[in-house]
Parts: C-alpha cells; structure tokens; sequence
C-alpha cells in the first residue's frame, strides 16, 4: 500500500513540476479568447464602446472589465452570443435595441466638405468637395462617426423603416 | 374505408378539422365585372419585387406588363384590365403587419380589350427552355399560397432531372374550394397546363393527388385525363395538411423530403392545380397570369361561393358581389390555418389568394389560451414529426438557439399543433416568432461581416494611398533631383562659352 501511495504522490508531484514548469515557460502573451472575441464584434472600429477599437474592446472583454453589452451596433444578438462565449449571465434589459440605424445626408443642408467621408469607418460615404454627399445605405453602419464630424448638421441616424420581408410576429402576451 | 385501409392508409399525422366547404363548393363560379378601380401590387411572389415599366396616364390593355421582373427570383406583373393608370404608390399589403407595400393604380374603362396573343397551337413542339420563358413573362407563381415563381421550379426541375411531376390538388384548408372549383369546371385546362409542365421539365409522369371529399372534381379530372396514359389521377385520404408539398409527395410517392433539401431533390417536382391552369393559359393562349378563381366564404358571407375575379380587385368590392349579413368579425385571406388576418377590407387581391374569408363572431372567437398541460396532442398531430409543446417552451424564454436545434425550421406552419391544443396555446405565432427573431439574427450576423469586410478594406485603401503618396514624392523628389542637375550641367557650359 505504501508502495503505491508514494508512486501516486511522486508522479503527483512530478508532474506538478512539470505543470508549474510549462505555465511559466510557456505562457502565451495574448489571451486566446480575445482573437475569437474580436472576430465576432463588428470590427467597423467606430468606437462607441468608449475603447478605441474593437481590439481593445475585445482585450477588455477577455479580461471581464467591460460588459457584454457594451457594443450598440452588435445589439442585443451580439450581447447575448458574447454572454453565451465568455459564460456569463448578462442583464440585456438594459440593452437598448431600438433597431437598426442608418445615417442620411438632408441635401439641402449638405455643403461638400468630404468631412464625413474621411471619418466613416466602412467608406459608406460618396462624394467629391462642393458636391452632395450620400450614404451607401448596404455599407453603413450606424455608428454615427459622421454625425458628429458634419459642421451643418446635415447628417442624422434615421431608423431603418420596418419592411414587409423584415417584419416579426410579436409574441404571444403569456396568460 | 375498410378497417384494413384505415390502420394502413391513413397518415398517422395531421388532423381532421370540419371542413366548411359546402355549400360554397357547390354553387357555380360566378364571374366578378372589372370593378372601376384596382391596385395591382409589385410584389405578388417570393422574390425581388417587379419594377414599374408604365407611367401614370399611360393606356394599358388587359394582359399589358405593368412591371418587368427584376432579379433571379422575381415575376412581372400584367394589367387585369384595359384602361389606365392613374397612380404608382403605397397600399395596405395583405400580410398580417398591416405594413405597405408598393402597387399600380389602374381605372378601368370596362372595354377588356386583351393584347394581341402569342397563342401556341401545339406548346409540345416548342423546346423546355421556350416554355419556361413564356410562362416566366406570363408572371405565373406558385398559385397555391406559396407563391414562387414556376418558371424557377421549371428550371430547378430540368437540372435535377425530375422524372414525376405531382399536380397539387389536395386544397386541404377548411373553407376553401377554389381549386376544387377549377377542376370540377376546368378539368381539361388543368390536365393540358400539367402536360405542358411535363414537358418542360422532362418528366415521365404526372400524378394528381386530389382529396377524396372531392369526388366531382375527381370525376371530372378522371375523365379529363382519360386519353392520357401519363396522367394519373390519385384520389388522397382528406387529412389537413395533405396540401403541403411534403406531405403529399409522401402518400403519393412514399419519399420523405430530407429537412432542409427541396423536393426535386426526390425526383418529384409540386404544382398547384391553378399553377397548372395558369401554364395553360400563358402558353397555349398567350394570356398572362391576371385573373383567378377565390372563395369567398364565412359566416358573414351571405352568398358563399366561388368568384372568378381579376387580381387587384379590393377584398371589400368582392365581399359586396357576394353580400355580407354583419360586419365581419374577422377577414382572413387565404384559408383559417394558415392564412394571414386582414386588418381591413382596403387590401387589393393577389396572385397567391386562394380565398377570402369573412368570420362571423362565432367563428371568429379565439378563446384564452391555458398553460400547457403536457398531453402530446401536438406532438401526434404535427406532420413533420416535432415536438411543439418543447419548443414554444423555449421560445417563451427566447431561447431561439435551443428552439432551433430541435428543428424548428422543420416547421411548415400548418397550424395542426394550435388546432388540436386543449389549452389554446397559439403555438403556431410561437413559432413564427421564433423564426422572424433567428432570421433576424441572422441578417445582423452578415451585417456585421460585410462590415468587418468593408473596416478591413478600408485600413488596406488608407496603407496603400499612403505607401502611393510616399511613393510619388520620392518619385517626384528624384525628378526635382534629376532636373535641377541636367539644368546645373546646361549652365556649366554656358557659363564657360
């Protein structure tokens, strides 16, 4: 019995050593939850999350400092897969999701400064100095970079209008 | 039915509702006059929605295109009446949102001057392509709800090399006779539109699988395809939903359509019997898609029957033709299970309505729905073999993900599990629901992609019109460089001149 507790407890504590080893030698730098992270945020880099990108949102996302919630663009989709990968409960009461935005330029207002072409994030703004700008409405996002770039407010988020094929049975009142 | 025939014919699936269908079944079709105005809609089929190739003010004749097809997966849309259009804007769509969608104002001048028909006398001479063609620029659509365009499942058909073409003549919703009607009064069109589809899709054989509560109209299809050895009329058990494709293609062939595959990916190929009719029309007349054959029926209606009315007509003008006893508790376009409820009579009539029916409030009561007790009637009803009570269960807590993986997108909607529920649950807007919020999902998920794709671009166009920029200036840095010493060493020599 003797011989087979110490054999158990040497191999225990060898391979403890080799563990302990291995951790310190062979630590990875970056956590590896934060590329898989990173590769499920929008990626758009507009910053709403209060961190510069989504790099650096994703790194705070590993690390549990920010809340799964902190992504308006993603919604309440993206909040909940993030809870679902990094096992947390989330509290998506608070999400508001109030529908996909899109940004569009009022033409009389607009002055062709190019401004808000240089500031979009996914190049969804065309146009050329002294000329109407318009937003490519696939490609927009919804960050509302632009809005705040515009120097005659000619930009504003306007609610994606509810259409025939994106329409969704409410749910039944529970009894 | 013997003992023998129930134990072993009956689907074990589905349920058996009181069908409704007479006496509206029974009384002649009756033909509804153009009414003064109607608004025909772009988006009558699943696809992209038809583009507007008139102008208001524009003379249209009957049968005229009004709006070309646009996409892949789309189907034009053809003038019900001669006349002219007076407006292109928004109407009330007949979709249980209540939302809008765009359509073509026409006032009639009463006239019906059709086109000048392409008229085929013999549609078999003419190549598959050919025929697929002319019913796609006839604007025919899956004419039993779904709406798809025929001429993308001809297609479909020839590439798969489908060898059976079953004729859907099932028409199991309650209350609904309209395909019932067409074969007991058009058996011969129906039998030469399901030919003609043969033919353009290469297939051997046609099978017409008929409810057996519809004896006349199999009478009439019987003797209609007598000369015919390819068309086989199949009298079905009536059992709801036997009109769903999947369903019937299982009695008739015995093949079970894998979850997600098609059926053509079993060698059969589903038509409508009023597609088939359609066919007829576009390709041995020359007479695009732009009258059908609806039921109007409930117990509002005064004079239930069936109506051969022109697309575009508003549901009340043909409620007036048949007459209302009481306001109607409930419009419904299509049939009680799976039709979608109209939140008023302004909605014009499309391709894929079957029926319009006026409830009255007996028929219209919804009683409140109990908690779930947990006895399975869904689970023996649901024809596609799901556990309803399991995923309305999930999708109360939005559970989506986990409703899914029980193959929620198994589900046809059909409506069986909330019909036979003690408790009333309504299971079925559980289900839609859930599948409007994963489609949802869905969409943001590609969104956000294409996004990530477009950031990534973008970072690429910034580093290259930078490396460009620095590019051109050393470029130009060398040239200054290079013009400043030839114009040095043209001095040199002047200077020593």
């Amino acid at each position: 019995m003797w011989v087979a507790i110490g054999s158990l407890t040497l191999m225990g504590l060898a391979l403890g050593a080799l563990l302990g080893v291995a951790a310190r030698y062979l630590a990875v730098e970056e956590n590896p939850i934060e590329a898989e992270l990173q590769s499920m945020l929008p990626g758009s880099q507009c910053g709403q999350c209060g961190y510069v990108g989504c790099a650096q949102a994703a790194a705070a996302l590993a690390r549990h400092e920010a809340p799964v919630t902190l992504c308006p663009p993603g919604g309440r989709a993206l909040a909940e897969a993030l809870a679902a990968r990094l096992g947390v409960k989330a509290d998506l009461s608070q999400v508001v999701d109030d529908g996909p935005k899109l940004a569009q330029v009022s033409e009389d207002i607009c002055i062709g400064c190019c401004r808000c072409i240089k500031v979009c994030p996914t190049d969804a703004v065309i146009g050329a100095p002294k000329q109407i700008h318009n937003v490519i409405r696939d490609a927009c996002t919804g960050c509302g970079a632009c809005i705040e770039r515009c120097p005659t407010e000619a930009m504003a988020l306007v609610p994606v209008p509810v259409t025939l094929q994106h329409w969704i049975w409410p749910k039944p009142a529970i009894a | 039915m013997g003992l023998i025939d129930r134990l072993f014919k009956d689907p074990a699936w589905g349920v058996h509702p009181d069908d409704h269908k007479r006496p509206a079944a029974d009384q002649p079709l009756r033909v509804l006059p153009p009414p003064a105005r109607l608004y025909m809609p772009l988006q009558q089929h699943v696809g992209g929605a038809a583009r507007p190739v008139v102008q208001v003010g524009e003379k249209v004749l009957k049968g005229q295109l009004l709006a070309a097809a646009q996409g892949n997966i789309s189907a034009p849309v053809h003038s019900p009446v001669s006349g002219q259009v007076v407006a292109i804007g928004e109407v009330t769509a007949p979709h249980p949102s209540g939302l809008g969608f765009t359509a073509i104002t026409l006032e009639s001048d009463f006239a019906e001057r059709w086109i000048d028909a392409d008229a085929v006398a013999d549609p078999f001479s003419l190549a598959p392509e050919e025929i697929t063609r002319r019913t796609a620029a006839a604007g025919v659509v899956g004419l039993g709800g779904a709406t798809f365009p025929s001429a993308v499942k001809f297609v479909l058909g020839q590439r798969l090399k489908v060898a059976t073409l079953i004729v859907n003549g099932g028409e199991c919703e309650p209350y609904l006779s309209s395909d019932d009607r067409l074969m007991r009064d058009r058996a011969s069109e129906v039998v030469d539109g399901a030919r003609i589809v043969m033919h353009a899709i290469g297939a051997t054989q046609v099978l017409v699988g008929i409810e057996n509560n519809k004896p006349e109209a199999i009478a009439a299809m019987q003797l209609a395809a007598a000369p015919f050895a390819e068309v086989n009329i199949c009298p079905v058990p009536a059992r709801y939903p036997m009109g769903s494709d999947k369903q019937l293609i299982q009695t008739l062939t015995g093949r079970e359509v894998p979850a997600d595959a098609r059926a053509a990916e079993v060698g059969v190929l589903v038509h409508n019997v009023s597609t088939c009719a359609a066919v007829h029309q576009a390709v041995r007349l020359g007479r695009p898609l732009v009258e059908r054959i609806v039921t109007v029926n409930g117990g509002a209606v005064r004079e239930p029957g069936n109506v051969f009315a022109p697309l575009g007509t508003l549901v009340d003008e043909l409620l007036a033709f048949c007459g209302l006893h009481e306001a109607p508790s409930r419009l419904i376009l299509g049939g009680p299970m799976m039709g979608s409820p109209l939140a008023h009579g302004k909605i014009p009539l499309v391709k894929g309505a079957s029926g319009i029916l006026a409830f009255d409030a007996r028929e219209a009561t919804i009683p409140p729905a109990g908690p779930c007790i947990r006895c399975g009637s869904c689970t023996r009803a649901c024809p596609m073999g799901l556990l309803p009570l399991e995923m309305a269960a999930r999708i109360r807590h939005d559970k989506f993900d986990e409703a899914a993986a029980l193959m929620l997108g198994d589900c046809i909607s059909c409506g069986c599990c909330a019909w036979v529920c003690p408790s009333h649950i309504p299971l079925v807007q559980y289900f839609s629901h859930a599948k409007g919020e994963l489609s949802a999902r869905e969409r943001t998920r590609l969104r956000n992609d294409a996004s990530r794709r477009l950031a990534e671009a973008r970072v690429l166009r910034l580093e290259r019109e930078a490396r460009e920029k620095a590019e051109a200036a050393l470029r130009r840095k060398a040239e200054r460089a290079a013009a400043k010493a030839a114009a040095e060493r043209q001095e040199t020599p002047g200077e020593t001149v």
